[in-house]
């Protein structure tokens, strides 16, 4: 007797990779995919509800269905996706909130994940290089995703103590990149200008999607409890990404970025809230060695290995940049050593 | 990830490359930056930028200007981590980056310094983005104790904003030496200290006065006031040459005193322990230095 596992958020780029990664998983029986719009692509193997998480045929799901395990991705990042920011709140907490309900209502269900985010930990000038899942941070969040997300396990720790014989992983995820999914980042990285923060370079980390769903899929499989952190190994430096894109960067007064970016791409999901402004400004990392020991799971890609797969499905490089380097510099090569030899 | 030792630290190693032609390696640098292809560590320590970018404008700075004596670098060893103690002076932090210096050209392992700072210099710009890629990371036990894990050699200046910033009358007398986190940091990763003076870098701007009300205003933890600035303005900001000497002390050995980690008193005895070395070292390098210039 397989398990019977619901997603939320299946319609999405990263919940749609998750359902399907269930459905061919043998010791999976069910698959329900859940989510308010129908799903990008299809979802073969799985079956789907178009539902609300807020609406209590959740509860009946899951008791009619037997439901044992809870993936929820039905966290969104940005406030575009949602329309605006009071209905991104709405369904970030309130969703989670009501999904929780119903599941502590749901004596099937045995195991609850969460896909969280880094965003918790904060971004500032007093952070440690990389923050371990028991470090608290030293700036909170105090707006948007980030906030949502430290809400978001609020509930769950909440839901974990109400109900000790589920157990609950929360997996906070590196920003999520690859050939594929779309993302405030992916966004951020596409735009023809890339504004950077005058005066400051962040340290960025980031899970490729494909690694990010391994990561989820693991935390299914096995029955462990905790919070997990998950990133490609390493970090890129900030103005290092905008080099590989091969796009112009410009620095503008951390103050003044959002108006800049607004500017340039007024009907972009590209994120330049305060909280974003802040992550681009001092960047984070987290340590990911809890991960490894305790989950048995490491990302297959780099940081820097992830970001470049993500170029290359962008079809982002920096090749004119390379053409004019080569040349530049064969010349220069041509004239230093002739010079060289005449002297 | 302290527990996976074997994190390729990068792939250029921490040996200079071999320099058939400096032409063609200052182009292939070019290349390497503008295309984005170089490795930036967890802490945002950039060995590229560090190697062929920040360090050579300081290298006539640290020969002709101030010429460096340097003693005792056999104390560091050649790999695994060591946690190296200085004294703090000169009103800008100009004898980090000249340990760094010492470190990397006279070592015969040509080793890295990587180096914790107060907050302070994160939170401003420019100067915590250079910070950073210099190999500098936050005065945090998390930080030191990774980076001494990781088998680095980590430099700290326990004194802080206190001895750089202290009138040029108290020079060479250490100020108070932090809580002792340090020392608890390198009992944690059972790695050697290493008491280091550093003479000469208080003469390079002598603090006669402080602005307190401007670096109040400012959020800054001093103004300086110097023979020579303001009063020159920019020219005021060229250090005096004065004649410097690093000296690597004996290394305290800490395998013996892990059991003293949760012993708040061992741990601040062993601060004093090693704050009086630097003290007695200052004072014999003092009288051995011939003149200040």
């Amino acid at each position: 007797m397989g398990r019977v596992v619901l997603v939320t958020g299946a319609s999405r780029h990263l919940g749609g990779l998750m359902v399907r990664a269930l459905a061919r998983d043998p010791g999976v029986a069910r698959v329900i995919g859940v989510d308010v719009v129908p799903p990008q692509r299809p979802l073969p193997g799985a079956e789907f509800i178009r539902a609300d998480i807020r609406n209590p045929v959740i509860g009946k799901v899951l008791r009619s269905a037997d439901v044992d395990t809870v993936v929820h991705m039905g966290v969104i990042a940005t406030p575009m996706q949602a329309g605006g920011r009071t209905a991104m709140k709405e369904i970030n907490v309130i969703g989670t909130m009501q999904l929780l309900a119903a599941c502590q209502k749901a004596p099937s269900v045995t195991r609850v994940i969460v896909k969280s985010s880094s965003s918790v930990y904060g971004a500032g000038p007093r952070d440690p290089a990389l923050f371990t899942e028991d470090m608290s941070p030293q700036h909170p969040p105090t707006s948007g995703w980030a906030k949502d997300s430290v809400e978001v396990e609020g509930y769950v720790r909440g839901f974990a103590r109400r109900r000790p014989d589920v157990s609950v992983a929360i997996l906070r995820l590196a920003n999520v990149i690859g050939p594929r999914v779309e993302t405030a980042m992916t966004e951020y990285f596409t735009l023809p200008v890339v504004p950077t923060v005058l005066g400051y370079d962040a340290r960025l980390q980031f899970v490729h999607e494909d690694d990010a769903i391994s990561a989820l899929h693991r935390a299914t499989s096995s029955g462990i409890s905790g919070v997990f952190n998950i990133a490609g190994e390493g970090i890129i430096a900030l103005s290092q990404a905008v080099r590989r894109t091969g796009r112009p960067s410009v620095p503008v007064p951390g103050a003044l970025l959002g108006i800049v970016g607004r500017g340039i791409a007024p009907t972009r999901l590209v994120d330049f809230s305060r909280e974003q402004v802040r992550f681009l400004t001092y960047g984070r990392g987290i340590d990911t060695s809890r991960a490894t020991r305790d989950l048995g799971f490491t990302a297959r890609r780099s940081t820097a290995v992830a970001f470049d797969e993500f170029l290359g499905g962008y079809d982002l490089s920096p090749a004119l940049a390379e053409s004019v380097i080569s040349g530049v510099t064969s010349a220069a090569r041509m004239l230093t050593t002739r010079g060289g030899s005449r002297a | 990830m302290p527990d996976a030792r074997v994190i390729p630290l990068d792939p250029e190693g921490h040996q200079p490359t071999a320099t058939p032609s400096p032409r063609s390696t200052f182009w292939d640098f070019v290349r390497r930056r503008i295309m984005g292809n170089y490795v930036v560590d967890d802490f945002g320590f950039d060995a590229d930028l560090t190697e062929h970018l920040l360090l050579p404008p300081l290298r006539p700075l640290f020969e002709r200007w101030f010429r460096v004596e340097v003693r005792g670098i056999d104390r560091v060893p050649s790999e695994g981590g060591a946690l190296i103690v200085a004294n703090h002076s000169g009103t800008i932090a100009v004898d980090s980056v000249m340990t760094q210096m010492a470190l990397f050209d006279h070592h015969p392992a040509h080793r890295h310094l990587r180096m914790l700072g107060a907050d302070l210099v994160f939170d401003t710009p420019f100067v915590g983005e250079v910070a950073r890629k210099a190999g500098h990371t936050l005065a945090c036990m998390p930080d030191a104790q990774r980076l001494l894990s990781r088998g680095e050699v980590v430099g700290v200046w326990p004194e802080g904003f206190k001895g750089i910033g202290k009138p040029f009358s108290e020079r060479y007398k250490l100020q108070r030496f932090g809580r002792g986190g340090f020392v608890s940091a390198a009992l944690r990763a059972r790695v050697p200290i290493i008491p280091t003076a550093i003479v000469g870098a208080e003469e390079i701007y002598p603090m006669i006065g402080n602005i307190s009300p401007l670096a109040r205003l400012l959020g800054l933890p001093y103004v300086p006031v110097t023979p020579t600035f303001p009063w020159l303005g920019p020219l005021g900001l060229i250090p005096l040459p004065s004649r410097w000497i690093i000296e690597f002390g004996e290394p305290v050995h800490t395998e013996d005193l892990v059991g003293d980690i949760d012993d708040p008193m061992a741990v601040l005895e062993l601060t004093d322990a090693v704050r009086e070395r630097i003290q007695q070292s200052l004072y014999r390098l003092l009288v051995q230095r011939e003149s200040t210039f």
